[in-house]
């Protein structure tokens, strides 16, 4: 079932105000991580981000090593958790996530400041919008698999053997395959909106993880975790970030890492200045840094991939997702409630959220 | 002579006004098109966004459902990157959106609407599109407004208008650069008319007959009348000149003869001198006289010179001849040394022209001396020397010799007008020859030569 044939109805005479936004309840108004990097002097550049700390404390001190005078507040929060945040008036200068439909939603809102340079500039045209937001990774979905749970069989390399692969082995994949709660996970919607759009057989996808219990994940990382355990056969739609890589390296084959052939889709890490930034010129640097990394030659000890889509393999095809209004649809409230009420209907039914 | 700014750089500074003005007309007109186009191309996409969504619209189990298609938000960032903003009411309540966002004020049903307004601090463009739908039996009035910030519209202007700039000073120039030799062109034939002005001859007063472009034709015609005033007006000088001439001389002859009469008749040496001085007196008188006369024939005759095919020879000869009394008078021998040489002119005028030169010759000579006349021919010219063995021309330039009433350094005690020289200088002139005056190689007395292109 796709969007085109989905509608959603609403009660007329109703009076009632929608907020733009329909902010899922999830983790209450929760800061998942909080460090502060002191700089010489008084300067502090607040971070906002849904990155976590140990992935990104290499660009804050490779940042600090530049400009040791500027202190650094870093602050983790799910993206949803940000994008209220930043909505509600709290005071960041650098807003960083990786749900670019929610990054956009606040920019085209005007909760952006337009920020110019030789950095951004050099930024391929679909790595920026209006200067005012800039990509700095391009960072694929993937599918991470336990292959011991795969003994005997061949690991799919599209949707299809998927699909078949899991109705042929009902029992052995039951209760032991991953995704994201798209209800709680900004990035996990992004991901399946785009899909949605994107491939006609994801739908079906859904129908047969939502028979087989699928388990919900807010988080990449604890979904790779768990597979690499071997709690979880198949984890779907993780970001393909390094973590996931490194951890299949170090699991000697028996973690690995799938990138679908059919279509895949490429998330881009975003930040942008916020409007109410006080450390504008640290900010500035900052993305200016970030900028400068994006557009490395050699992946190097970073870790998070740079913006190179060449970098992806010829064999996706695919470009990363377009930063523009088209990202505003799926998280119109009206939308966004159809596209979750299907959701559910394909996949909560007979799973269990962890 | 009070000079004004040349036509030439009139009109160039007139026609660079010109460019001037039509490269600021289109640059103003390119970028209000460009301008238009703009705001259309957006409008037209806002449009196409809003119908879109409109066409989701319908009612079910009594309510109006609706979706956002992804293509309706997808086409707005094709355009450009601008901001997005949406609202959907139906029946006066909002279903989803942005409530803040202005909806244009009369928004019939089925048709679009654009307003222009103010959001979150931007300038927008708003599209707005009215759809009745059913819901039971009731019709609810379902509106879909899509704005769109207008920085992109703005960028294309922007850049277009200085694409438009850069267009119109180039334009500019190379107008200014095609005036500029069009000026120059259409200036030529005054400048060609001008030039022939100029090379006129000092005594040449025959009118311009050359093409002359409309415009010029009657300053060429005022010109051509002037001229033409001014020869009749030296003509009738000329006339008047060679009529009192004539008149004069009709009765100095009278009173020559009776001086003769008179001298031969007297005996006292006194009287003889006395009368002596009166022949010689009237005779340089009448001389005077057939000078002017001959001046005024020539001046009469070169305005429109014959061509006839001479021999040179006969004429210098001819006169020779008419001159010989005079010299035989004074014991002076004439040397004729001739060969054929055919050239074409007026018989009369060149007769004139040699018995003149001849004339002086034979006037400065002393008594008992030749006067030599000899025909020789030069790469492309024939050429009479005429020698005497007088006391030659002086020291000084030989050039003022020719100039009217102008006489040698070293004429005292002979009588003498001045003219021979003038008359027989214009002659050769009208001829396309020249006069050329020198003192004889031998250190004694004048070498004359008349020189004659070949016939």
């Amino acid at each position: 079932m796709r969007l085109a044939n989905l509608s959603f109805g609403l009660i007329l005479g109703l009076g009632m105000l929608l907020a733009p936004l329909i902010v899922p309840s999830l983790a209450a108004q929760e800061v998942e991580d909080h460090q502060f990097f002191p700089g010489d002097s008084a300067r502090v550049l607040r971070v906002l981000s849904t990155t976590d700390l140990a992935v990104f404390a290499p660009y804050i001190r490779a940042f600090q090593a530049e400009r040791p005078d500027i202190g650094v507040d870093y602050t983790v929060m799910s993206s949803s958790m940000l994008h209220q945040a930043i909505r509600g008036g709290m005071r960041a200068d650098l807003v960083i996530s990786s749900a670019m439909d929610l990054q956009f939603q606040l920019v085209n809102d005007g909760f952006a400041r337009p920020y110019r340079s030789e950095q951004t500039d050099a930024l391929p045209d679909w790595a920026r919008w209006r200067d005012l937001i800039f990509a700095f990774t391009t960072e694929p979905a993937v599918v991470v698999v336990n292959s011991a749970r795969f003994h005997g069989m061949e690991l799919p390399t599209t949707r299809q053997d998927l699909i078949a692969i899991l109705r042929d082995n009902p029992d052995r994949f039951a209760g032991a395959l991953g995704t994201y709660d798209v209800r709680d996970s900004g990035l996990g919607y992004l991901f399946a909106t785009q899909e949605d759009r994107s491939t006609d057989v994801f739908w079906r996808l859904n129908e047969v993880f939502g028979r087989l219990g699928t388990q919900l994940y807010c988080c990449s990382s604890q979904m790779i975790s768990d597979v690499a355990t071997g709690r979880l056969a198949l984890a779907y739609n993780v970001l393909g970030s390094y973590a996931a890589e490194e951890l299949a390296r170090g699991s000697g084959g028996r973690v690995q890492v799938l990138r679908m052939q059919d279509f895949s889709n490429v998330m881009l890490r975003t930040l942008f200045i916020a409007q109410t930034a006080e450390e504008r010129e640290a900010a500035g640097a900052m993305v200016d840094m970030l900028s400068r990394l994006a557009l490395r030659d050699a992946p190097g000890m970073w870790p998070l991939p740079p913006l190179n889509p060449a970098v992806e393999g010829p064999s996706m095809g695919f470009g990363p997702i377009r930063l523009g209004p088209a990202l505003l649809a799926y998280l119109d409230p009206l939308n966004r409630r159809a596209f979750l009420t299907e959701w559910e209907n394909a996949v909560v039914q007979q799973s269990q959220a962890r | 002579m009070n000079r004004t700014l040349s036509i030439g750089r009139r009109l160039t500074v007139l026609l660079a006004g010109v460019a001037a003005a039509l490269s600021l007309l289109s640059w103003g007109m390119v970028t209000s098109l460009a301008t238009q186009a703009a705001v259309r191309t957006q409008d037209n996409v806002l449009a196409a966004s809003t119908t879109t969504i409109a066409e989701t619209l319908r009612s079910e189990q009594g309510e109006v459902r609706l979706e956002l298609p992804y293509a309706a938000f997808a086409m707005l960032g094709a355009i450009s990157e601008d901001r997005v903003f949406y609202r959907v009411d139906a029946g006066g309540t909002m279903l989803t959106g942005y409530a803040d966002l202005p909806v244009p004020p009369d928004v019939t049903a089925g048709q679009v609407v654009f307003d222009t307004g103010l959001f979150l601090g931007a300038t927008i463009r708003i599209a707005s599109v009215t759809r009745p739908v059913l819901v039971g039996t009731e019709r609810v009035a379902v509106t879909v407004t899509v704005a769109q910030t207008r920085d992109g519209v703005k960028a294309v202007t922007s850049e277009i208008s200085w694409q438009a700039g850069a267009l119109s000073v180039a334009f500019f120039f190379v107008a200014v650069a095609l005036s500029a030799f069009a000026v120059r062109m259409s200036l030529r034939p005054l400048n060609v008319v001008a030039d022939a002005v100029a090379r006129l001859g000092p005594s040449d007063l025959r009118p311009l007959l050359r093409p002359a472009p409309a415009d010029l034709a009657p300053l060429l015609d005022a010109l051509n009348r002037l001229m033409e005033r001014l020869r009749l007006s030296i003509r009738r000088s000329e006339d008047f000149i060679a009529e009192a001439a004539h008149r004069v001389r009709t009765p100095l002859a009278t009173v020559r003869t009776q001086a003769e009469i008179a001298l031969r008749t007297v005996t006292s040496d006194a009287e003889k001198e006395r009368l002596r001085r009166i022949i010689r007196a009237v005779d340089e008188s009448a001389r005077s006289a057939g000078q002017l006369l001959d001046h005024a024939t020539v001046a009469y005759r070169v305005e429109d010179l014959a061509r006839d095919r001479l021999d040179l020879s006969d004429i210098a000869a001819q006169s020779a001849a008419g001159l010989e009394p005079t010299a035989a008078m004074r014991d002076i021998h004439l040397k004729l040394d001739f060969a054929c040489a055919p050239i074409l002119g007026d018989a009369v005028l060149l007769e004139t022209a040699i018995r003149n030169v001849l004339d002086n010759a034979i006037k400065y000579s002393p008594e008992d001396t030749t006067v030599s006349l000899r025909i020789r021919r030069s790469a492309h010219e024939w050429v009479l020397d005429i020698l005497d063995q007088g006391p030659g021309l002086g020291e000084g330039p030989t050039e003022p010799l020719t100039e009217r009433f102008r006489r040698g350094t070293n004429t005292a005690g002979v009588v003498g007008s001045g003219l021979g020289l003038t008359i027989a200088s214009e002659v050769l002139r009208a001829h396309g020859g020249r006069l050329d005056l020198k003192n004889a190689a031998t250190g004694r007395g004048a070498c004359v030569s008349l020189i004659f292109p070949l016939a």
